[in-house]
């Protein structure tokens, strides 16, 4: 029933239009009224009242793209659950146990992860 | 109104889903204005404190004159940003936030989309909000912001896969990813009994998502001096605040919608209540809740929070989706 979901998907849209309206609108509303009094020194980086040095854009911890890494395989493994369990009940035995044989896998990824201390933080 | 999605869509029709999408955002906006006093409320009582009581009558329009005050704020660029990322980064952290209540219905009979994917649409969706976080720190070119922004970006995507895996034990449940069939499948006994560990779960990993205490860690003032909104100023920080408290209501609602019942009442009896006071009044209660374990709690450290969702809500999800379908293989009788 491909056709019953045009109005559904509309109404998305309009949906997406006012939630980037409101800010939109709102920022010029605010345009209008605030006060326009720009100095070098307001647009300074803060840095707590010292004298700001260097950019922030340097490379960074590396732990956090390991996370990152770590979130992509995860996440695209569990929407693969996700059909799965929606037409749980038709499939049958057979299905539970391939799929137990994936959440198997699943924990066995994070079990090495975990013993690879990938998981640690420090 | 859900019975309109299924016909030819007249123009009138279109007006009257437009004007009532306008006007679940100006309850939205009424409901975060008074959140946010009632937390600080809340807050000041249980810390034995007063609160606001300066504006207007028990210091009611405290949140108005904030809101007043910031929109009539200077709001500038740092010399130092990335000027396109910094000025878009609100709007991306805002829209997803609204964006999900599209799938959220009211009542089964009032919902303004009927899609099937409705619980994996509000998934993808609300996670785009991480996006606007990291872009608004990052292009900030400030040290704090940035180290707020990774927090949050490592934060919100350890948490989102419990999050998602605690959901699918509900869904295998109802058999649909629709939220509207969830609710009918929990006419007999809500999801929070069968699924009670899940529920647990989603209820740590969702405030983790909406970076509330004690998960807090993004905004840390103690630490980080508000994380990623550091260089914002005026109603670019205000929209920021907005989104976030938006993002409240929708998780408060989803978790009503997933683990209780919904707009069913807790009794058959009480089926004259319309379904929709329902909603709302568990919608407000888990609104409520991370107020209540604001006062509560301290705040983690980074390296025990992100352990503690890979080492112990992620192995408890997957015991929790592995123990449902073999209930359920062994309740329903599956050959």
């Amino acid at each position: 029933m491909p056709e019953v979901y045009v109005n559904s998907l509309l109404f998305i849209a309009v949906f997406v239009v006012v939630a980037l309206g409101l800010p939109i609108v709102a920022f010029g509303l605010s345009r209008l009224l605030r006060p326009h009094h720009f100095y070098r020194e307001k647009g300074e980086t803060y840095e707590s009242g010292t004298e700001p040095f260097g950019t922030s854009w340097v490379r960074f911890k590396v732990k956090y793209y390991m996370f990152a890494l770590l979130f992509v395989l995860f996440d695209v493994e569990t929407l693969f659950l996700y059909p799965w369990a929606v037409v749980f009940d038709r499939l049958g035995l057979f299905a539970v146990i391939e799929m137990f044989v994936f959440l198997f896998l699943l924990a066995l990824g994070l079990l090495y992860a975990w013993r690879k201390k990938v998981l640690e933080w420090n | 109104m859900r019975d309109w999605l299924y016909e030819p869509l007249s123009a009138e029709r279109f007006g009257w889903m437009v004007l009532s999408i306008l006007i679940l955002l100006g309850v939205l906006l009424f409901l975060v204005t008074y959140a946010i006093y009632v937390q600080r409320k809340l807050l000041g009582w249980m810390q034995s404190r007063v609160g606001p009581n300066r504006v207007g009558p028990y210091g009611l329009l405290q949140t108005i004159a904030d809101v007043l005050k910031l929109l009539t704020k200077e709001s500038f660029v740092p010399t130092h940003a990335d000027r396109p990322l910094y000025l878009l980064a609100p709007i991306v952290a805002f829209a997803p936030a609204f964006v999900v209540f599209a799938v959220i219905p009211l009542t089964d009979r009032i919902a303004f989309t009927d899609i099937g994917i409705g619980l994996l649409f509000y998934i993808g969706v609300a996670s785009l909000s991480t996006l606007g976080v990291i872009m608004g720190g990052w292009a900030s070119n400030n040290k704090w912001s940035l180290i707020g922004a990774m927090r949050a970006a490592a934060m919100m995507i350890s948490y989102e896969i419990p999050l998602v895996l605690a959901a699918l034990g509900v869904v295998m449940l109802a058999g649909s990813i629709n939220l509207v069939d969830i609710v009918e499948a929990q006419r007999g006994v809500w999801n929070v009994v069968p699924q009670f560990v899940g529920f647990v779960i989603f209820l740590i990993a969702a405030l983790a998502e909406l970076n509330r205490t004690p998960f807090d860690l993004t905004e840390a003032e103690s630490e980080l001096i508000a994380g990623y909104q550091v260089e914002y100023s005026g109603f670019r920080f205000a929209i920021f605040m907005l989104g976030e408290y938006v993002y409240l209501f929708a998780m408060g609602a989803l978790i009503a919608i997933l683990y209780f019942g919904g707009w069913l009442p807790p009794h058959p009896a009480l089926d004259f209540i319309p379904g929709i006071v329902w909603l709302v009044v568990k919608t407000l209660f888990f609104a409520y809740l991370p107020f209540w374990l604001q006062a509560t709690f301290p705040r983690v450290r980074i390296d025990q929070l992100m352990t503690f969702s890979w080492k112990v809500l992620m192995p408890l999800a997957l015991v929790n989706i592995a123990f449902t379908s073999l209930v359920k293989t062994i309740a329903g009788g599956v050959s």
